[in-house]
């Protein structure tokens, strides 16, 4: 039993204990937002399926991101990261083997040497990497006004929101504002940084013929192609998540079990 | 006598929190152990798909396999001949030719001699097949060991016939 | 400790003769009698020893597929992460174990300043653990710089060049360091080397941390002296083995919440992109848990001076037994201490909210004040408490404020 005096000090360490936890979570969040300038727009929060403890990626979604990818974005950006193999494995699109065989044979790599000494050009294999557009990097910087297009192997990692972000940049492009200044080869993105991004728009609608009929409107493949680069930043979210739901469970029970065999023990210590 | 409830007890949880530790403590060692199991990009070039269509016979090919190089012979009507009258008990190793093919016209092996590793030389050596010149072991037309010091015959690696024109090893 | 322990089996015996490791894990980790009333603040030592075992082992398994070099250590760590059998797993729960592994020495720390655990006979305890702590900062920081990402490169960059600041030798110091003339392979490949190194150093330290400990025995919150043997202690198993690992079960717990729900929210994003020398990220950050060095670093505005004081802000720590002149050990009942101590802490925290902040406007005023707050802490608030305090009477044994309160308990039944 406490005295009123104990009692009132006991509460001021409370109370000081709340503003402590108050202040390492405002470190916290203070620290996760530094990154973004003050002028970008808080990006749209869609809906995931992979988000939350329980997330898993719809395999549709993947596979018509992977094709958004393919027609659109595979022209200026590489995925250096990602082999033809990882259309396959599951956990991702799940391309049947023939599919990814064939969609790997859509492209060319340099092999070689042959008998003469010379390198030349082969028909894309599953254990190849994706093809880039690119040579190298000043040639990509050539090709568009000294620009560099990012990798988008781990874009939706390298990026604060990621997911959110990179969806809400591929929607954001509106007509700049009256007397806004832009630069040749400059666009005006209401999520980008400075409202200015030196990629054009590329998502329009029907774009791309989805395979599976879906509509390809320009929030759907927005969508789909952010889920994929999501799983291709993320390829082993699924197993993670679903180990994660395991250990957890496991924790809990082992805790249970320990805090009785703690108190068994000390029973008759005190 | 009358303790003797709650002490089964507190050894029942004892021994249940002591098992159910152990087992997680066990489970740890699986990832420590399987990471250094070949990972996905190894597995991935485990197999190789070759196309054999510009090969004619009495030509072979050596192509790389999990880093080891596979001899792939298209075999003339004297060499298949040849392989399929030899008697068994004339052979350090026996093994009759068509356990060794699939089609006794493609000969598919691991171009490592038996003996200590080296390659052997194609259309060379006593039987018309492969000679070693690290130790001088002879193989024959069916790649088998018939003179020298290698133990066994030249080792028939997992393949199939994709097609009539593709052979996937491995 | 001297026990009349006889290892029991006939191999234990043939060991013990020739090399007492027996006798000695008896002695120090069963029958180790130990203070009973210690708390759960006591528990994190051991969860700090799970924690090292825990980085070197996945280190260890994650150092047979990364590669030191700067082109192609990126995608090394990224071909652990989608290639490796159970790569993205032993990566995940090394990155956050790191942090995981600060909070507990934080914690730990924090235990020993509100307990005294520091003053005599403790100092050389707590000395070690100074030299722990920094080797501990520098494990960290190079073990971040080998993903070669964003932040690992230019906060290489930013700390190795504080070096140049040493009047004189500044700068061969530093091309030294580098093994160049900028932060580049060379240097990658000496911090990968080193970052394997240091843990061994570590474990060998925390031996002698614990063999100091056991020399004079573990502090407890009352903060009196306790006679070991007697009833006011426990041997160390099964009671201190079992309340250890249910903290550290608990402490399993929230590591596995980081490891498998939010594996990135610790890091920074920019360390997803491959370290680019012709481009600056707009705010390097270092990892959270340097963030009140990071402040004191940049709040003071000469460079050299803003390294003297960053290491003097650790190395201060190492006085702290002679600093605090206090002849009572535990905050329990020093009421006076107890209410700088949590405006220690809040300035603490403070200090590492700002690191995290950019240093321009106010933030760089209140940096300032925080950072000179920090220093009159050490050097004026705790030698001048020792002598004005007025502390409260401290009890006879540990067992005495438990028959206070029954005798009060009695008291107020009978009446």
């Amino acid at each position: 039993m406490k005295r009123r005096g104990q009692r009132k000090l006991h509460q001021l360490s409370v109370f000081r204990s709340i503003k402590y936890i108050l202040s390492i979570l405002l470190a916290v969040s203070a620290y996760q937002s530094t990154s973004i300038a003050a002028e970008i727009h808080e990006p749209m929060r869609p809906y995931w399926s992979f988000e939350g403890p329980l997330g898993k990626f719809e395999r549709a979604s993947l596979q018509r991101g992977y094709q958004v990818y393919t027609e659109v974005c595979s022209g200026c950006h590489s995925m250096d990261l990602l082999s033809y193999r990882n259309l396959i494995q599951p956990g991702g699109p799940e391309f049947s083997e023939k599919q990814a065989k064939a969609m790997a044979a859509m492209f060319e790599v340099e092999t070689g040497p042959d008998q003469d000494g010379e390198m030349f050009m082969r028909p894309a294999i599953l254990s190849d990497k994706f093809v880039s557009p690119w040579e190298n990097e000043q040639q990509a910087r050539a090709a568009n006004g000294g620009a560099y297009p990012p990798d988008l192997s781990v874009i939706v990692k390298a990026r604060p929101n990621g997911a959110d972000y990179i969806y809400s940049l591929l929607l954001g492009y509106k007509d700049a504002p009256e007397g806004t200044d832009l630069d040749d080869g400059v666009y005006y993105n209401e999520y980008a940084k400075g409202m200015r991004i030196a990629m054009p728009q590329v998502l329009y609608e029907d774009g791309v013929e989805y395979t599976d009929g879906t509509a390809a409107t320009e929030e759907q493949m927005a969508h789909d192609v952010t889920t994929f680069l999501t799983w291709s930043a993320e390829p082993k979210l699924e197993e993670r998540k679903r180990m994660g739901f395991k250990v957890i469970i496991y924790l809990l029970i082992l805790a249970f079990l320990f805090y009785f065999t703690n108190k068994a023990i000390w029973k008759d210590s005190h | 006598m009358s303790d003797s409830k709650p002490v089964t007890r507190r050894n029942f949880l004892f021994i249940s929190t002591a098992a159910f530790s152990a087992a997680g403590a066990a489970t740890i060692g699986i990832p420590l152990v399987s990471q250094m199991n070949p990972d996905a990009s190894v597995k991935a070039l485990a197999s190789t798909e070759v196309d054999v269509s510009t090969i004619v016979p009495g030509q072979s090919i050596t192509v790389l396999w999990r880093g080891k190089p596979v001899f792939i012979r298209r075999r003339t009507e004297e060499e298949i001949n040849e392989a399929q009258k030899v008697k068994l008990e004339d052979l350090p190793d026996p093994e009759g030719d068509d356990t060794r093919v699939q089609n006794p016209e493609w000969l598919v092996m691991v171009g490592i001699c038996t003996h200590l590793g080296c390659i052997p030389l194609g259309n060379k050596g006593d039987y018309n097949g492969w000679f070693c010149p690290c130790h001088g072991s002879h193989y024959d037309t069916s790649g088998r060991i018939r003179k020298g010091p290698a133990p066994t015959n030249l080792e028939i690696p997992d393949y199939v016939f994709l097609d009539n024109n593709t052979i996937k090893i491995g | 400790m001297s026990t009349d322990y006889e290892p029991k089996s006939a191999v234990a015996k043939w060991i013990d003769k020739r090399l007492p490791i027996v006798t000695l894990f008896n002695g120090h980790l069963m029958q180790y009698p130990t203070p009973k009333n210690l708390n759960y603040w006591w528990t994190f030592g051991g969860i700090l020893t799970f924690c090292l075992v825990t980085q070197i082992i996945t280190g260890l398994v994650l150092a047979m597929h990364y590669i030191a070099d700067a082109e192609l250590a990126f995608s090394s760590v990224e071909h652990i992460m989608r290639d490796v059998n159970y790569g993205w797993l032993l990566r995940y729960i090394h990155a956050n174990g790191a942090s995981m592994f600060f909070i507990a020495v934080y914690i730990h720390m924090a235990r020993s300043l509100f307990y005294g655990s520091y003053k005599e006979p403790r100092e050389l305890i707590w000395i070690i653990g100074v030299f722990i702590f920094l080797l501990m900062i520098a494990t960290a920081f190079m073990g971040y710089v080998l993903p070669w990402g964003q932040m690992s490169f230019w906060g290489a960059t930013v700390i190795t060049n504080l070096f140049s600041a040493i009047p004189v030798f500044g700068e061969s110091i530093t091309n030294w360091l580098w093994g160049g003339y900028s932060v580049g392979s060379p240097l990658l490949t000496r911090f990968f080397t080193l970052h394997y190194l240091l843990p061994f150093l570590i474990f060998g330290l925390v031996i002698l941390h614990v063999w100091a400990l056991h020399v004079p025995g573990n502090n407890n919150p009352e903060g009196i002296d306790v006679v070991q043997g007697s009833q006011d202690t426990v041997p160390f198993h099964p009671h201190y083995v079992v309340k250890d690992v249910f903290a550290l079960i608990v402490f399993m717990i929230v590591f596995a919440g980081f490891v498998f729900f939010t594996p990135n929210l610790l890091g920074h994003t920019d360390n997803y992109i491959q370290a680019n020398p012709l481009q600056t990220p707009e705010h390097i950050v270092p990892e959270w848990y340097f963030l009140p060095f990071y402040a004191i670093l940049r709040a003071i505005p000469d460079k050299l001076g803003g390294v003297i004081m960053m290491v003097s802000a650790i190395a201060i720590l190492a006085f702290l037994p002679w600093l605090d002149t206090s002849k009572v050990r535990s905050a329990k009942y020093r009421p006076l201490f107890k209410q700088f101590y949590w405006i220690f802490l809040a300035n603490f925290l403070l200090l590492g909210y700002l690191g995290a902040q950019p240093a321009e406007g106010i933030y760089v005023i209140i940096s300032r004040i925080a950072t000179i707050y920090y220093f009159v802490h050490f050097i004026v608030i705790l030698p001048v408490l020792g002598f004005v305090e007025k502390t409260k009477p401290l009890p006879k044994s540990i067992s005495e404020p438990v028959l206070n309160e029954k005798e009060r308990a009695a008291k107020a039944a009978s009446a």
